[in-house]
């Protein structure tokens, strides 16, 4: 065991463990958006728009987000028209393609797991509200989101869980990120055990917060 | 589509072993955690505190910690151990492990844990009243086991194995950066060697679809046998 290692690289890897919540954030947040609208998609009775929702969380669930990560950051240069447009700016960018794929990705899992907790709302509660004569507009924004948000968190906080572990994926598109840090200390100094203590500790410890958050939120919101 | 035709011109034949090579270190990771989830599994419900710590260790640091740091660690450090083990019995030159090997021991212990928590939660919720009857019958332990939990802890099992089966297979697409050449990794080749990235990776994704969904439609004819009883 070599300490001296582990504490000498436990600051680079403090460092690069803010590249990775960064990525976890951004594509948490753009991930909920997108999950939002494709769970309310999903629940639309057009056939058309159900089954393209379906199409998106089927094609995302079902292929390796690595696939996804070279598909934006290495696929997507090659299309003439996006190297000229204004989208270029983002897409040349392995930071965004990164989140980009990411976000795609959490998106699907969260539309499938709002999608769920719409369903199980009891229909007597909507019916509640409209024999109060609330429009459906207000039932949905203050009753149905709300009981849905509280009926997928613990779903939700194992999504996040994911994500954090899927941020490592970054370090293959040359991004900086825990895991490419971890690996560029492992292939030059050939410790692959202390670096691997150390990194994934870092991990344990996040998924811990993350873990103790959701579970600080369920009891906050549980009725 | 030219691209995809086999033989010398084109990446078909490639491709297609490389499918393969993806469906056999799949089986073999699942097969690896199978092994590690009959050991771990017995071991979450012992009586005994030390061995119930020692399993938890397991399945929490393996689903806590990203799959490809996992896949460093056993690709950097697997040939640093089993030459550390080999140079106790006076053997010193370089091994080289087989990257088939290490991929699928690394996707293994993964997967073994999560299967160990599917094991675990089948065992559980199976009836009392069924571990007592099959006491009561006189039954030998081994008997006990094979004959009266198992199959019922198989028919609560296979719904959540067939995600673990999804994963372990997803998850296999991360060994390509050892160079192990499954899909991803004949992609990246192909993709390379003719400047086509969009065109090969689109086409692993359809491949990754394809296994995914042939393998749904597998385990749900596997399903369908085990619940033959309810």
């Amino acid at each position: 065991m070599d300490f001296d290692l582990m504490i000498n690289s436990f600051p680079k890897l403090l460092n690069a463990t803010f590249i990775t919540l960064k990525l976890l954030s951004a594509s948490l947040i753009i991930g909920l958006f997108v999950g939002l609208i494709f769970a309310i998609l999903r629940l639309n009775k057009n056939i058309i728009v159900n089954r393209f929702a379906y199409g998106y969380s089927y094609i995302f669930r079902g292929t390796p987000l690595l696939v996804q990560i070279f598909i934006i950051y290495f696929g997507l240069g090659q299309i003439e028209y996006l190297r000229t447009s204004f989208l270029w700016v983002i897409l040349k960018e392995p930071y965004w393609c990164a989140i980009i794929a990411f976000a795609l990705n959490t998106g699907a899992y969260t539309s499938e797991i709002l999608r769920s907790a719409f369903q199980t709302i009891k229909p007597g509660i909507v019916e509640a509200g409209k024999s109060l004569g609330i429009s459906n507009k207000i039932i949905f924004y203050k009753i149905q989101i709300p009981i849905a948000i509280r009926q997928s968190l613990p779903a939700y906080g194992n999504e996040i869980i994911l994500m954090l572990k899927g941020t490592s994926l970054a370090s293959t598109v040359t991004l900086m990120d825990l895991t490419g840090v971890a690996k560029y200390i492992i292939s030059t100094t050939f410790k692959p055990i202390e670096v691997f203590i150390v990194a994934g500790g870092i991990y344990l410890f996040l998924t811990f917060l993350i873990h103790n958050l959701i579970k600080f939120l369920e009891r906050k919101y549980s009725y | 589509m030219e691209l995809l035709t086999f033989g010398d011109t084109g990446w078909g034949d490639e491709l297609f072993r490389a499918t393969l090579m993806t469906i056999a270190v799949s089986i073999t990771a699942m097969l690896i955690g199978f092994s590690f989830a009959a050991i771990f599994t017995p071991l979450k419900l012992s009586k005994f505190k030390t061995l119930n710590l020692i399993a938890n260790i397991y399945t929490t640091v393996i689903r806590g910690v990203p799959e490809l740091l996992v896949i460093y660690l056993f690709f950097f450090g697997g040939s640093g151990a089993i030459m550390f083990v080999a140079s106790m019995f006076g053997y010193n030159e370089y091994i080289e492990i087989n990257a088939f090997l290490t991929g699928s021991f690394a996707i293994g212990i993964i997967s073994g844990a999560y299967s160990t928590e599917v094991f675990r939660g089948a065992i559980q919720s199976i009836d009392k009243g069924q571990f007592e009857a099959a006491k009561v019958l006189g039954l030998s332990k081994f008997k006990q086991f094979y004959k009266i939990i198992l199959p019922q802890m198989l028919r609560l099992a296979i719904p959540n194995l067939s995600n673990v089966w999804q994963i372990t297979l997803k998850d296999t697409s991360l060994i390509s950066v050892t160079g192990l050449v499954e899909i991803m990794r004949q992609s990246y080749i192909a993709a390379g060697s003719t400047r086509d990235p969009l065109f090969f990776y689109s086409f692993a994704a359809v491949l990754y679809l394809l296994l995914t969904y042939i393998s749904m439609k597998l385990i749900n004819k596997l399903e369908a046998r085990y619940s033959r009883g309810y």
